[in-house]
């Protein structure tokens, strides 16, 4: 009993020193368990006197309490230290690559087809599709470009044989679909269209997407209106378009239409035509010219993706450069 | 069409800059293609006259001239043009004058200068040195009564634009600087100085016969005889330069006025040598192989639907296309026959094409020319060709027949301007405007207007025609801008339907990068693909390398992936969707337009990094591709007559032993595997190639899912590992393990495949994973053990199993 003070000192020592977890459980073992040396001091509590036993009892209860405080603080200390070696340890490089990271990408224009089907899509235009190699009918005479018209020799065609030709435009699409469906009318048309031509500002394969509105009284407002927006949606900016009178067989009044453009020489740069249908199409598709009217627009995707990217050589979309397709993901 | 600035203005001249009146005419829809000053800037200089010119003591091809023009002294200039002579006037740069830069950008200043010893005081210019036109031969000669002294600039009024429009097809009308001062006059409401053709009084009775053959080929034809011109008397000075501001050069007087004519009214003429003709003018069709000599020297074998005009001997000229050379004015010509007339455009079109021709002549007959203009447009050139040559005209011959074309009238109803513009104005504004057109107000009533069309605008013929005009004139920039209201309609939206766009990203959210190839390949390369198709061949490709419509868009990619390899990368996954075209055998008849998704992948799985090295792609990781697409589809749970199948497969371009159809519902609906080592060799790949290609429309055919209810009671594994012979294949096993598990295995599993070392040399051991599952109550083992016996039992019998 006379030596609780040294027991307890002796102890508080060896907790303070333990280097990890088995020792300080040794510490414990030592001095707190069944057989520990301060335990041991309460088995010969039996010796003294009643009176002495309550409070050395306590005393020796303290004792204990305390050890066993600071065996816990430096538990949780040894504790803590473990994870954080641990931790430390399991650090990784986290500027590192992490694996399979290689993502594909979208073509820019069909990146570009898809912003243009969703603008229209989103204000009620259905989208269509047809065939490339077309007959004569489709692509030319059902769009009022009879065969000896010198619209018919512009085209550049690619001719199949004396009836067919890879299509010019995606017109044929139209004259399809008013064909087969009756008014109102309201589609786009998108898809790949071939000339022959080759040069620095030609392809001889583009794509297009037209687009056709028959309903009754639809007027040269509206198709302004439709082409202004459109192209306000495309650009996300309030850009300036104008309409210049031009001529396209199949539409009358017809229009080119230019928007607002820095770099250009003129201010000013061609992105499509457009027109009211020409009555001779509609009969020619079965719709009633006197009951319906209805417009007409054409788009050059790959001249709206050189501007909304950038791009400066026409070229790049076909030859399929990764370097290139992979700005575009 | 080409003209200078200052000729329009002599017929209307607007009080604006060109650059306003440039754009004038581009937003009435005659595109403006190129403004360009009529000569180079120059300064200092003069017109000079030659007074003497003395051989260069020292120099064989120089001489010493003296030089009136520069102030009141003559000047020593020395010259080495071969035309440098007394008597003549020519540019005169003095010392102190700036010519125009040449090809390095920099202006040329004279100077006083030494040549082989001799002083000269200033240059003597051909025109190329001033920019002003073509000829370098020699000293640009001036007239002789050009005013010695005077600036170039003023005595030429070089301060003038070519201005260049580019005309489409229906505007044949403004192929003339008339067609043009007439769209200017409406633009600014102006009235056109229209000069005043006075009829040629003949002064010979001489007549040559014109007799018409062509039916409605040739329509009217005018011709006339001027005898005694002199052709030596070269076109004046303001002639040559109005030609050449419009881009014509100039030839002889004759063909001066000619070419004059067609630039001013535009009406194409063309001057015979009378003495080469021989009885009388006949239009007529040519005949079969008949032949004919060009101007251009070109020698023509025509046929029947080409229109001639002809004498008794043969064909002179192929009609409003081109003369021929035999008959043509030449140096020697006393006496000419004049023609104009007009060819109906269907007789024209296309044909110059197939001659590889292609004349101001043609052009505007093929477009129409004004059927009412010969008379005037032979008066005008006969009066130029006499005050020019001298000569004594003869009367007009005209022959007509009943094919010439009516005025076309049009109604244009007053509402119409409002429901198809979406304006309204009023109709004195339209009165106006249709009237300065040259249209002729035949009838009116409170709802609408009829109107006479001019002979010049082939391109009215309808209501909507008349719109335009107007809205062209109003200006379309000034015309209403709408927001239009399109009726909501809710559309199915058909879940069985999926969107190409869902297929693409799933390949490219497993790192492909799509490209777009052209749909006509190389016929060498489309052949190691589809041998055994026969492609379909463009008549006229651009070049031996897009030549005929590929068969599968294998080629294309493969094209693609060989320019990115030659590039310095090493691996690529690539895909593309769109048509491929394949006829059974051939023909048109059988073509049929298939829109199809490909791949090729190629080199690493994964690109290099500091996870280790990659694997190459393999068959399977292209497998694996294509499953997930028809994961997309629904494929595992679609019904059994849509059921998604692999199985082996042949095609010429792939290897063997690495090939597979997919089959849906029985039917092949795409193909997929290794190049075959030939393929590969035969296009020039170091390594395996991986190439897919499946139908669209079997790819996106989706199903609207199905709700099964999920059962509550525990799932059980039992894996069973079974040696067979090798040349049983997965799906063997799969359909005999699925057919006789019972209706409680959910799922199936191969996790793993072993050949090698334990194992018969012609046998595999594979392991499989059951998984079965009650809905409703919890299985026993009894229950799963007679299934797995029923499968070990099947699998001995059907596929020669053991287990191992």
């Amino acid at each position: 009993m006379d030596n609780l003070a040294a027991l307890t000192e002796e102890a508080l020592g060896l907790v303070k020193n333990a280097q990890d977890l088995p020792a300080l459980d040794h510490v414990r073992v030592e001095y707190l368990g069944k057989k520990g040396q301060i335990t041991a001091l309460l088995k010969g509590l039996g010796k003294l006197s009643a009176e002495e036993r309550p409070a050395a009892g306590a005393k020796i209860n303290e004792a204990k309490q305390q050890v066993q405080e600071q065996i816990n603080v430096k538990k949780d200390a040894l504790e803590q230290e473990a994870i954080n070696a641990k931790l430390a340890e399991e650090t990784l490089d986290v500027t590192l690559p992490g694996r399979d990271a290689e993502l594909g990408g979208l073509h820019p224009v069909t990146r570009t087809l898809e912003r243009i089907e969703r603008i229209f899509a989103a204000v009620g235009y259905n989208v269509e599709q047809g065939p490339e190699i077309e007959d004569n009918y489709h692509n030319f005479d059902a769009l009022n470009i009879p065969a000896h018209h010198p619209a018919r020799a512009m085209h550049d065609t690619f001719y199949i044989d004396s009836n067919h030709v890879l299509r010019t435009h995606t017109s044929p699409v139209q004259v399809r679909t008013m064909e087969s469906q009756e008014p109102p009318i309201y589609i786009i048309c998108p898809g790949r269209v071939y000339r022959c031509d080759s040069d620095q500002t030609h392809t001889p394969m583009f794509h297009q997407v037209e687009g056709l509105a028959i309903d009754k009284s639809i007027s040269f407002a509206d198709l302004k209106g439709t082409i202004v927006q459109f192209l306000q949606a495309f650009f996300e900016r309030d850009l300036e378009v104008r309409f210049r009178p031009s001529f396209f067989p199949f539409t009358e009044p017809s229009a080119e239409f230019d928007i607002q453009w820095e770099s250009s020489k003129t201010g000013w740069l061609e992105v499509g035509g457009c027109g009211m249908v020409h009555p001779n199409v509609l009969r020619a598709s079965g719709v009633d010219p006197e009951k319906y009217t209805g417009f007409a627009f054409g788009l050059g995707v790959e001249r709206l993706a050189m501007l909304r990217y950038g791009v400066n050589d026409l070229r790049l979309f076909f030859e399929n450069d990764v370097k290139f397709l992979k700005q575009f993901r | 069409m080409k003209f200078s600035e200052s000729w329009l203005r002599e017929w209307v001249n607007p009080e604006i800059s060109t650059q306003q009146l440039v754009d004038q005419i581009t937003m009435a829809g005659l595109e403006v293609d190129a403004v360009e000053p009529v000569a180079g800037q120059f300064t200092g200089v003069v017109v000079g006259e030659i007074i003497a010119a003395e051989q260069h003591p020292d120099a064989d091809k120089l001489r010493v001239c003296t030089v009136a023009g520069d102030g009141d002294e003559t000047k020593q200039v020395v010259c080495g043009a071969p035309n440098a002579r007394v008597g003549i006037k020519i540019p005169f740069a003095t010392v102190g004058a700036v010519l125009p830069p040449g090809d390095d950008g920099k202006a040329f200043k004279i100077k006083k200068a030494k040549l082989r010893g001799v002083e000269s005081f200033g240059m003597l210019c051909a025109q190329t040195e001033l920019q002003a036109g073509e000829d370098d031969s020699g000293l640009w000669e001036l007239p002789l009564d050009a005013p010695v002294g005077s600036d170039l600039n003023d005595y030429l009024k070089l301060n003038d634009q070519c201005i260049e429009v580019d005309l489409t097809p229906n505007r044949s009308d403004c192929l003339c600087v008339k067609g043009i001062a007439r769209e200017v006059g409406v633009l600014n409401r102006l009235d056109v100085a229209v000069p005043e053709i006075p009829a040629v009084q003949p002064t010979i009775d001489d007549t040559f016969s014109v007799s018409l053959e062509a039916g409605d080929a040739c329509s009217r034809y005018l011709g006339r005889i001027v005898k005694n011109v002199d052709v030596s008397k070269p076109s004046p000075l303001w002639l040559q330069e109005k030609l050449r501001r419009g881009g014509v050069r100039s030839i002889d007087a004759i063909v001066d006025v000619t070419n004059y004519v067609l630039m001013e009214l535009g009406q194409p003429m063309h001057a015979f040598d009378f003495d080469k003709l021989n009885g009388q003018i006949v239009v007529r069709m040519a005949e079969n192989k008949e032949k004919l000599t060009l101007l251009n020297d070109q020698e023509v074998e025509l046929n029947d639907d080409v229109m001639v005009i002809a004498d008794q001997s043969g064909a002179l000229a192929m009609a409003g296309i081109m003369g021929g050379e035999p008959s043509s004015v030449t140096s020697t010509t006393k006496d000419i026959f004049l023609e104009a007339a007009f060819f109906n455009p269907l007789a024209i079109a296309n044909r110059a094409r197939r001659f590889g021709l292609h004349t101001d002549s043609s052009h505007r007959f093929e477009r129409g020319v004004d059927f009412d203009l010969a008379k005037q447009a032979m008066e005008r050139a006969t009066q130029l060709i006499i005050d020019i040559t001298g000569g004594e005209p003869g009367p007009v011959v005209v022959a007509e027949n009943e094919h010439l074309p009516k005025l076309a009238e049009v109604t244009l109803r007053k509402r119409r301007i409002e429901s198809g513009l979406g304006f309204t104005l009023a109709d004195d504004e339209v009165l106006e405007i249709l009237t300065r057109l040259g249209l002729t107000q035949l009838s009116s009533d409170d709802d609408s207007w009829t109107f006479q069309v001019p002979s010049y605008r082939f391109d009215i013929q309808i209501e909507e025609d008349l719109l335009e005009e107007v809205a062209r004139i109003y200006g379309y920039n000034n015309l209403p801008v709408t927001s239009m209201t399109i009726p909501a309609q809710f559309k199915r939206q058909t879940e069985t339907q999926l969107p190409l766009s869902r297929v693409r990203s799933t390949l490219v959210a497993r790192g492909y990068q799509e490209a777009i190839c052209y749909s006509f390949v190389d016929e060498k390369s489309q052949s190691v693909i589809d041998p055994d198709i026969k492609p379909v061949p463009l008549q006229n490709p651009i070049s031996a390398d897009l030549s005929v419509m590929r068969t599968s868009l294998w080629a294309g990619l493969l094209g693609a992936l060989k320019h990115n390899l030659n590039r310095q990368q090493t691996r690529a996954q690539l895909f593309e969707t769109g048509l491929k075209f394949v006829s059974e055998d051939g023909s048109l008849e059988k073509l049929v337009q298939t829109p199809v998704i490909a791949g090729v992948i190629y080199g690493a799985k994964n690109t290099e990094s500091w996870h280790g090295k990659s694997a190459n792609f393999d068959f399977y990781d292209l497998k694996g591709d294509v499953e997930a697409m028809l994961a997309l589809a629904g494929a595992e749970s679609l019904e059994e007559s849509q059921k998604i199948e692999f199985r082996p497969g042949k095609h010429s371009a792939l290897h063997p032993g690495q090939t597979a159809e997919v089959l849906r519902g029985g039917k092949v609906i795409g193909i997929l595997g290794s190049l075959h080592p030939q393929a590969q060799k035969a296009l020039d790949f170091d390594r395996s190639v991986f190439v897919f290609e499946l139908d669209q429309a079997a790819l996106t055919e989706a199903r609207v899912p199905e709700f099964e209810s999920l059962s509550k009671h525990p799932e059980v594994r039992r894996d069973l590992a079974v040696v067979v012979d090798q040349s049983v294949t997965g799906a063997d096993l799969e359909r005999v393990v699925r057919s006789s598990a019972g209706e409680w295995l959910t799922e199936l599993k191969i996790f793993d495949v072993y050949v090698g070392e334990g194992i018969d040399t012609q046998r595999k051991s594979v392991a499989l994973g059951l998984t079965f599952q009650h809905p409703s109550s919890n299985l026993t083992d009894e229950q799963i053990n007679a299934s797995v016996d029923a499968v070990v039992k099947h699998l001995e019998v059907e596929l020669n199993a053991t287990l191992r």
